[in-house]
C-alpha cells in the first residue's frame, strides 16, 4: 500500500513466528462440502463457541472475510490438502457440525505462515519493508497521546534502539507462557503487549485462557514445554477412561494396560455426556470433562492426570472400508488392522510420529494418553472495531488482541483470525488513522519521550544484571506458573484467586530482590531476555487473577467453581457480566481500573450453551 | 531405565570474531525422558547457580516445526535420530556414560553469534530474492477452487514445502551447499500452477543469491537428504536443476 514499514521479531527469522506450530487447520465459510455452511453459520458457531462473550460485529466480519483468506493463500502457493478431483479438501473440528476446516496435513499453520512470510520477504526484497529480526520491542513511545514509535533491543549486540513511526502494530501473539508450561513456543511472551498496556492501552478479558484438551501429559520436573496433539485427532479418536476405579488404579500401578479393559468397562465420557457432539465438543468442555474424570480418580498414568485417546475403533472402521474398496472378501482381523492403520497414518502420520518420539510408545498399538494444557489466550489488548487500542495509533492484531473469540476459541479459528486481521482488516483501518497524519513529518527520535523510555529500560536492565541475586530466572517463572495453573487454570474459585494474588505479589517481590542474571547488557544474553519477559508475566499474572475474581460467573474457558449448573456446566450470568472487562493500568499491578464495554447481541439469542 | 551420567563436550565461543574451543561439562542425573534441549536447560540452570555464563543456543517451539534449533551432535546435524530436529531428540537415544560432542552449524555463510547460535540470515535473503508468488493481498482473487490441482502435484509440493529452514542441509554438506533449501522452495512453487508464471525468474534469482551468500556447490553426496529433519528428497534438487537449466537456456 506504499507504506514504509519496519518489522520486528525476536526470532532469527520471521519464518519462525509461533503461528507455525498450528496443526489442525483454518476455518472458512466456503460451503464446498455443501453441508449447509454459510457466513452466518460460521458467525453463529463462533459467537456460541465463545460462550456469548465476543463482540458480534467483529465476529461477523471475521466470518465474512474467512473465504477470502483461503483464496489469498491458494494464490500464494500454499499447498492445502486436495481431493482426487484436485479440489480443496475439508475436515471437521470441535464445536461445529459442518466440515469447513481447510488443512495441510498436520502442518497447516506452518504452510500459512510460510505463505505470509514469503509475501513479507517479497516486500523486503523490494525495500518496502525493513526487517529487524533478533530484536525485541521493550516499549512503545507515546507522544502527545499518540503512539509514535518503539524502543527495541538488538538481541545480538544488546544495543537499545529507537524507532519512530506514525503508527505501531502489535502482532505478538498470546501470553500462555505465564503458566510456564504451555504449548506455546519457549520465547512467546507478553512483553510488547504489556508495555503497551502500561502506556495506556487497556487489557481486555485477561482471565480468558484456553486449556487445550489433547496434549501430551507432563512427564517430569525437567519439562520445559507441553506438546499439543492436534484437535483434528478428535475426528477419529475416541476419548475414554476406565469405568471402574479399580481398573484405573491397576493401570496407574502398571498392573494393567488400556487394551486389557473390556469395551463394556470403558467410559467414553464425552459421548456419554454430549451425545450430539460426542468427542467433538469445544475445547473448554472437553478439557473440563477430562479434569472431572481425573479428579474423580479415573486418570490413567502415574500422576493420575491423563485420559486415553483411542484410535482402535477408527482403525477397524477404516480397515473395513478399505477392504470393501479393495474388494477383499472376509478380510482377517490382522488385514483390517493393517489397512486401517495405513489410513490413519495417511491422515495423522506426523502427529503419531511426534507422539511416539516424545513418549516412547507406539500409538498405533497403544491408545495415546493425553491431558489438557494451556494453549491459547482469548484475552489481550482491548481494541475497537478498527483494531485500534485505547492509545491512538497503536493497533493490535491476532492473538495479542481480545477481539473475536469471546471466552473460548473454537478449533481452527486462530489462523483464521490472525490472517483476517492482517490481510483484510488492518489494511483498511490503518489508512483511516494515517489519513489525519498526512502532514506529520518523520518522527524525531531525539524527543524527550524517547529519551525517557530508553533511560527507563536501561535502568531496569542494569538492575537485573547487578542486583547480585541467587536464583535463576526460571525458578521464579516455574513458581508463578504453578500458582497460575493451580489457582487460575481450568477451574477457579474466589478463595484460590485471592491466595494467588498474594502469592504472585510475593514472588514478584522476591524476583526483583533475588533474581540472578548472568552476563552483560551489551551482548547476546538469553538469560537477560528471559528475565525481562518473566518480570512482565509477574505483573500480568496478578491482573489475570483479578479479572477472574471479578467475573462472578462461568463462561467458556473461565470456570468459576461457585457458578455451575447441576450437571457441572458453565453457568453464565448475562444480566451482570455480558461485558468485556477492559483494565486500565494505574501504576500498580494490583490497582488496575476496570472499564466495562457492554456486549449487545442483535442477531444471536443468548442461551445456555448445549452440546448435548 | 535409570538416570544417566554423561560427559558433554560443548563448543564455547564468546562472539563472532572470538576464537572458540570445546569445553567439558560432566552432567549427572539425566532422565531418559528429557529432550536434548531440556538436558541443556538443566546444565544451564546449574551454570547460572555457579555464576558461570550459560551456553547460548537457539530454540523456540520445541516441537520440531519452527526450525530455530540446530546443533551438530556427535558429528550429525540434529543428532543421531532421523527425521527430527534437536528439540525432538530425547535422551533415551543415549547411554549412561556416553560422551557427547555438541557443536554449532559450521558453514561460512552461517557465522557463529555466540556458542551454539549462528546467524542464518542468508536464508532470508535467498527467500527475498525470489521465494514467493508475486501477488498482492486483495479480497477479490479467484476462488480457491477455480483451478483444480492434481492431488499428486499438491502432495509433492507439500512435501517440498515442509522445509523448516533450519540449515541442517548446509551444515551437513561437505561443500556447505544450500541446494536442498533452495530446491525445496523452487520445487514447491514450480509444482503449483500459481507459481509457474515466474518459475524461471525465481530459479535464476534464488540461485544467484545463494551463490552470492557464499554457499558451496552441490556435488550430489546426498548427505543433506539424510540429515534433513523433514526428510526432503534429493529429487527436489533434480527439479531445481531442470528449472534452472531451462531458465538459463531460454533466458532473453
Amino acid at each position: 500500500m506504499g507504506y514504509n514499514v519496519k518489522a520486528f521479531c525476536y526470532q532469527d527469522s520471521a519464518r519462525r513466528a509461533h503461528s507455525i506450530a498450528a496443526q489442525g487447520g483454518i476455518n472458512a465459510a466456503k460451503n464446498y462440502q455443501n453441508d449447509g455452511d454459510s457466513t452466518y453459520r460460521l458467525f453463529y458457531d463462533t459467537v456460541k463457541g465463545g460462550d456469548y462473550r465476543a463482540r458480534e460485529a467483529n465476529v461477523y466480519r471475521l466470518a465474512e472475510v474467512s473465504a477470502n483468506i483461503i483464496d489469498q493463500c491458494v494464490a500464494q502457493g500454499v499447498p492445502f490438502a486436495r481431493d482426487y478431483g484436485g479440489l480443496l479438501d475439508n475436515r471437521s473440528f470441535g464445536g461445529v457440525q459442518v466440515s469447513r476446516t481447510f488443512y495441510a496435513r498436520g502442518q497447516t499453520g506452518q504452510q500459512l505462515l510460510l505463505g505470509a512470510y514469503s509475501a513479507l520477504m517479497r516486500q523486503v526484497g523490494k525495500g518496502a519493508v525493513q526487517m529487524f529480526d533478533r530484536h525485541e520491542m521493550l516499549d512503545v513511545v507515546v507522544v502527545d497521546g499518540k503512539a509514535r514509535g518503539i524502543i527495541a533491543r538488538n538481541l545480538v549486540t544488546g544495543e537499545i534502539e529507537r524507532h519512530g513511526a506514525h503508527a505501531v502494530l502489535i502482532c505478538t501473539g498470546g501470553y500462555g507462557n505465564v503458566f510456564f508450561l504451555s504449548t506455546n513456543a519457549m520465547g512467546c511472551n507478553v512483553t510488547a503487549a504489556w508495555k503497551a498496556h502500561k502506556r495506556g492501552a487497556f487489557f481486555g478479558n485477561p482471565c480468558y485462557t484456553q486449556i487445550h484438551p489433547t496434549c501430551i501429559p507432563v512427564s517430569g520436573t525437567h519439562q520445559s514445554k507441553l506438546t499439543l496433539m492436534s484437535e483434528s485427532l478428535r475426528n477419529d479418536g475416541r476419548i475414554w477412561v476406565p469405568a471402574k476405579l479399580e481398573d484405573a488404579k491397576a493401570i496407574r500401578e502398571g498392573k494393567k494396560k488400556g487394551s486389557d479393559i473390556a469395551e463394556a468397562d470403558r467410559d467414553y465420557y464425552l459421548e456419554r455426556r454430549y451425545p450430539a457432539f460426542g468427542n467433538l465438543v469445544p475445547r473448554d468442555v472437553a478439557s473440563r470433562a477430562a479434569k472431572e474424570r481425573c479428579d474423580a480418580g479415573f486418570g490413567v498414568n502415574q500422576t493420575g492426570e491423563a485420559v486415553y485417546l483411542d484410535f482402535g475403533a477408527a482403525i477397524e472402521r477404516y480397515g473395513k472400508l478399505e477392504a470393501n474398496v479393495k474388494k477383499i472378501e472376509n478380510p482377517s482381523k490382522e488385514k483390517i488392522t493393517e489397512l486401517g492403520t495405513a489410513v490413519v497414518s495417511e491422515k495423522y502420520g506426523n502427529l503419531f510420529d511426534m507422539y511416539e518420539n516424545i513418549v516412547g510408545e507406539n500409538p498405533y498399538l497403544h491408545a495415546m494418553k493425553i491431558y489438557p494444557a494451556v494453549h491459547y489466550t482469548m484475552g489481550g489488548l482491548w481494541v475497537d472495531y478498527n483494531l485500534q487500542t485505547t492509545v491512538p495509533g497503536l493497533f493490535c492484531l491476532g492473538e495479542a488482541n481480545f477481539s473475536d473469540h469471546g471466552a473460548n476459541r473454537l478449533g481452527a479459528s486462530a489462523l483464521m483470525q490472525g490472517l483476517a486481521d492482517g490481510y483484510f482488516v488492518i489494511p483498511y483501518t490503518v489508512g483511516d488513522y494515517l489519513a489525519d497524519d498526512i502532514r506529520t513529518g518523520p518522527i524525531d527520535t531525539k524527543r524527550p519521550e524517547f529519551e525517557a523510555a530508553e533511560k527507563e529500560i536501561k535502568g531496569r536492565i542494569e538492575h537485573l544484571l547487578t542486583n547480585k541475586g541467587s536464583k535463576p530466572v526460571d525458578d521464579f517463572h516455574r513458581r508463578l506458573g504453578k500458582v497460575m495453573w493451580d489457582k487460575c487454570g481450568m477451574a477457579r474459585n474466589a478463595q484460590g484467586l485471592q491466595e494467588a494474588i498474594a502469592e504472585i505479589r510475593q514472588i514478584r517481590e522476591e524476583f526483583w530482590k533475588d533474581v540472578r542474571v548472568t552476563g552483560k547488557a551489551g551482548e547476546f544474553n538469553q538469560e537477560l531476555e528471559k528475565a525481562g519477559r518473566v518480570a512482565d508475566f509477574l505483573e500480568l499474572g496478578e491482573l489475570m487473577c483479578m479479572d477472574a475474581l471479578n467475573r462472578n460467573e462461568s463462561c467458556g474457558g473461565h470456570f468459576r467453581e461457585e457458578y455451575q449448573t447441576p450437571e457441572g456446566e458453565a453457568l453464565r450470568d448475562d444480566a451482570n457480566f455480558a461485558y468485556v472487562a477492559a483494565w486500565e493500568w494505574t501504576g500498580d499491578a494490583g490497582k488496575a481500573n476496570l472499564h466495562k464495554e457492554p456486549l449487545t447481541f442483535e442477531e444471536v439469542k443468548l442461551t445456555q450453551r448445549s452440546y448435548k | 531405565m535409570g538416570n544417566m551420567k554423561l560427559n558433554l563436550k560443548i563448543w564455547r565461543q564468546t562472539g563472532p570474531n572470538a576464537k572458540g574451543q570445546m569445553k567439558d561439562y560432566p552432567v549427572n542425573d539425566v532422565s531418559p525422558d528429557m529432550s536434548f534441549l531440556e538436558m541443556l536447560d538443566v546444565l544451564n540452570d546449574n551454570l547460572v547457580r555457579k555464576n558461570e555464563d550459560p551456553i547460548a543456543f537457539d530454540h523456540d517451539c520445541r516441537e520440531g516445526i519452527c526450525g530455530m534449533c540446530s546443533l551438530f551432535i556427535n558429528g550429525e546435524a540434529h543428532g543421531p535420530a532421523r527425521g527430527i530436529t534437536t528439540c525432538q531428540l530425547h535422551m533415551r537415544r543415549f547411554k549412561d556414560g556416553d560422551t557427547i560432542h555438541v557443536e554449532p552449524w559450521r558453514a561460512q555463510p552461517f557465522p557463529v553469534i555466540k556458542d551454539l547460535a549462528t546467524d542464518r540470515g542468508a536464508f532470508d535473503r535467498i527467500q527475498a530474492a525470489g521465494g514467493f508468488v508475486s501477488i498482492n493481498t486483495s479480497g477479490n482473487l479467484v476462488d480457491g477452487n477455480a483451478l483444480p490441482i492434481p492431488k499428486d502435484d499438491a502432495d509433492k509440493a507439500f512435501d517440498a514445502a515442509t522445509c523448516i529452514g533450519c540449515g541442517a542441509c548446509v551444515a551437513t554438506c561437505p561443500n556447505g551447499s544450500a541446494m536442498l533449501f533452495v530446491a525445496a522452495k523452487v520445487s514447491q512453487l514450480s509444482l503449483l500452477p500459481q507459481g509457474r508464471p515466474e518459475a524461471k525468474r525465481r530459479a535464476l534469482a534464488m540461485v544467484e543469491q545463494m551463490d552470492k551468500e557464499g554457499f558451496g556447490n552441490c556435488s550430489n553426496t546426498g548427505a543433506c537428504e539424510i540429515e534433513c529433519p523433514k526428510q526432503i528428497s534429493l529429487e527436489h534438487i533434480a527439479r531445481l536443476n531442470r528449472e534452472y537449466l531451462v531458465a538459463t537456456v531460454t533466458k532473453e
